[in-house]
């Protein structure tokens, strides 16, 4: 194994106890992150993408149940911990970035003290250590007067600045993971690209991996090394962030690239591309293509049980039955109607 | 002062507003005075039928403040809205309602999740007292199939809907009084790609269909390229640009709405991410910059900026409120 991979993930699945039986809410997850990589995981409302990442972290709730193959972080075998462990762990070497900023900052606590709190309950210094570092940080992320703002409370911010904060709070211990579940999604537009610099300018910087998880498909073109697409539990697509948006090899990851409008490219009054149907329940026995109800090129050969990934070259696989060329583009298919 | 008007030709524009002003008094602590917020300030704005008009910007420009006073729900502190050449405050609520309807962001919350869908859809029906009971029925299944929703989930509650259907229950309900407008505020931004493709889609099918006229509220400039005719830039309560879709987005004049466009993500992995610099976030709008709302964050801000507030001047059927592009 290279010295470089942070995290290495295999066979993860995660199934959830829910009144109408399990609910598999991750399959067979493999991935792996080296250090200073940014892999993107994308995909819709109740792909797993989500608990993907909490799985990674331990923080899923207690209905559900995690079984993976390996689970390493920096070679720590993470299967083998327990939960004060896992404590440790969390914000140290693995830090987090949640949606909304209000919510993952305490409000009745001075900025300072939530940003030294980490660095000190890590046993990585005193007090006054943790000043200088959180001044530091603060600096880092691009605020002025970081002094002042240390001894203001979160609602005295705005959501940009609010985020700021939290992207210096999961640098505290210098992490060798930053898993960022839509980090940007609860902000503005204009505020959107600046903290998704300074995130990515900072992980290099800092040289740890990260996991950015999004809806956003505009996010991942721009942020993104890797690229993983995510279909009802399953990976569906792997690649670098341009093999993947130039040459979308999986129905899914074509059809979710038509359905978003491009400045310039789809004509004002043009219908967009769109996926028919609706993502099937994962409660119960499931099996075969994940995707079958709505792709146009099913058959009965989807049904049949496991679909695997293919390779189709180093790190880049997909999950069809089909191949690329029987696949083809769809994208022409939809022009042309 | 009165600004000016783009006339697009000689009829009567569907909705109108003519230096529309919205002013809340806010109280900021516990023993202070009143203080007004501006939130939507001197705008004026056509919209022809048929035709779509977004309005676009960051959180806390007064986008939805202004729906609400298009939809007749909140009168302006100043200024007029008209609706077929009508003054909108001359005009019933009720009878406002058979003319304009809103479509809001969140299915999720905007229906009642104790009632069927017949009963959310045929709601305005009842209200305004159209129809038996039997009449009522055909005419929710007749847009129910318009909005492409299955028959079968006439009896349905919204929870067993997906997000999707559940936009489409609220089409359908602002259609079914067979309205001229619909004023549509981020009718997507709670939905998912591939069902935002479709509601999308929807819009544009019912707009031919129909010869509806849209009011778009949205922060999401490529969406609003994909729909809009005519789009209205808002900062701070303003309205810094207007013109139409296609010469807005290719060239946009206001340092602002320049910066808006560039921070659109587009999937495409061969750009970088834009730098912008615009600084720091919104200021205060108790307390607004003095001169142009917009210098302490404009990168092109001369000295003249914080001097004097901008006049909204018209070059080529387009407007711009801008020291520099006078």
């Amino acid at each position: 194994m290279s010295k470089n991979i942070v995290l290495e993930v295999e066979d993860l699945s995660v199934d959830i106890d829910v009144p109408a039986g399990q609910l598999h809410a991750v399959s067979n997850l493999n991935l792996s992150v080296k250090k200073g990589e940014t892999l993107c995981i994308v995909g819709e409302s109740g792909c797993g993408k989500s608990i993907a990442s909490l799985a990674i972290m331990n923080l899923l709730p207690r209905r559900a149940t995690l079984t993976a193959k390996t689970l390493k972080l920096e070679g720590l075998d993470l299967l083998s911990l327990n939960e004060q462990e896992f404590a440790n762990l969390r914000g140290d070497r693995i830090g987090m970035i949640f949606q909304d900023p209000m919510t993952s900052l305490n409000p009745v606590f001075r900025i300072g003290e939530q940003l030294q709190e980490v660095y000190m309950e890590h046993g990585k210094g005193n007090r006054k250590e943790a000043r200088e570092r959180a001044e530091f940080l603060l600096e880092k992320v691009g605020i002025v007067a970081p002094k002042e703002r240390l001894s203001q409370y979160p609602h005295e911010l705005s959501g940009g600045l609010r985020q700021r904060m939290m992207i210096a709070m999961t640098l505290m211990c210098d992490p060798a993971l930053i898993i960022a579940d839509e980090p940007t999604t609860a902000l503005d537009v204009t505020m959107q690209a600046q903290t998704l610099n300074l995130l990515k300018s900072l992980q290099k910087e800092f040289n740890a991996g990260l996991i950015l998880i999004t809806h956003d498909l505009g996010v991942v073109a721009r942020m993104a090394d890797r690229v993983m697409v995510m279909y009802a539990g399953y990976s569906v697509e792997t690649g670098t962030a341009n093999e993947v948006f130039d040459n979308p090899t999986h129905p899914y990851t074509q059809g979710l690239i038509d359905c978003i409008p491009v400045p310039g490219k789809n004509k004002p009054g043009t219908r967009l591309g769109s996926i028919r149907g609706i993502v099937p329940a994962l409660v119960g026995n499931i099996s075969g293509c994940m995707f079958r109800n709505r792709c146009d090129l099913s058959s009965n050969k989807c049904e049949r049980k496991n679909v695997p990934l293919k390779k189709i070259s180093r790190g880049r696989e997909f999950r069809c039955v089909l191949t690329p060329e029987e696949i083809g583009t769809n994208t022409l298919k939809l022009e042309t109607n | 002062m009165d600004q000016p008007i783009l006339q697009n030709n000689n009829d009567t524009p569907a909705l109108e507003c003519r230096n529309v002003s919205q002013k809340f008094m806010i109280k900021t602590g516990i023993l202070s005075q009143k203080q007004p917020l501006k939130a939507v300030e001197n705008v004026s704005l056509s919209v022809n039928r048929g035709e779509v008009i977004a309005i676009v910007g960051e959180s806390g420009c007064g986008k939805t403040t202004l729906a609400k006073m298009l939809l007749g729900l909140l009168p302006p502190t100043s200024g007029e809205i008209f609706l077929d050449g009508t003054p909108i405050n001359s005009v019933d609520i009720f009878d406002i309602a058979k003319k304009v309807q809103p479509v809001f962001q969140d299915p999720y919350s905007s229906l009642n999740p104790r009632k069927t869908i017949e009963s959310i859809i045929s709601l305005p029906l009842k209200v305004h007292n159209i129809g038996s009971e039997i009449e009522r029925k055909t005419r929710v299944e007749k847009y129910m199939r318009l909005v492409g929703l299955p028959k079968r989930l006439i009896h349905s509650y919204p929870n067993q809907l997906s997000g999707g259907q559940r936009q489409r229950v609220a089409i359908a309900r602002a259609l079914i009084m067979e309205p001229q407008i619909l004023v549509c505020d981020e009718p997507t931004s709670a939905l998912d790609v591939s069902v935002q493709a479709h509601i999308l889609n929807l819009l544009q099918d019912l707009r031919a269909e129909l010869n509806l006229t849209y009011a778009f509220i949205s922060h999401d400039l490529a969406v609003v390229e994909h729909l809009a005719d005519w789009v209205a830039v808002m900062y701070l309560g303003r309205l810094i640009e207007f013109g139409k879709a296609r010469d807005l987005f290719s060239e946009p004049k206001h340092p602002y709405t320049r910066a808006l466009l560039e921070s659109v993500l587009t999937p495409d992995p061969n750009q970088g991410l834009p730098e912008i610099t615009l600084g720091r976030g919104l200021p205060n709008p108790l307390s607004p910059p003095s001169g142009c709302y917009f210098h302490p964050r404009c990168p092109e801000a001369a000295p003249d900026c914080s001097k004097n507030i901008p006049v909204l001047t018209k070059k080529k059927n387009h407007l711009v409120e801008c020291h520099i592009y006078k």
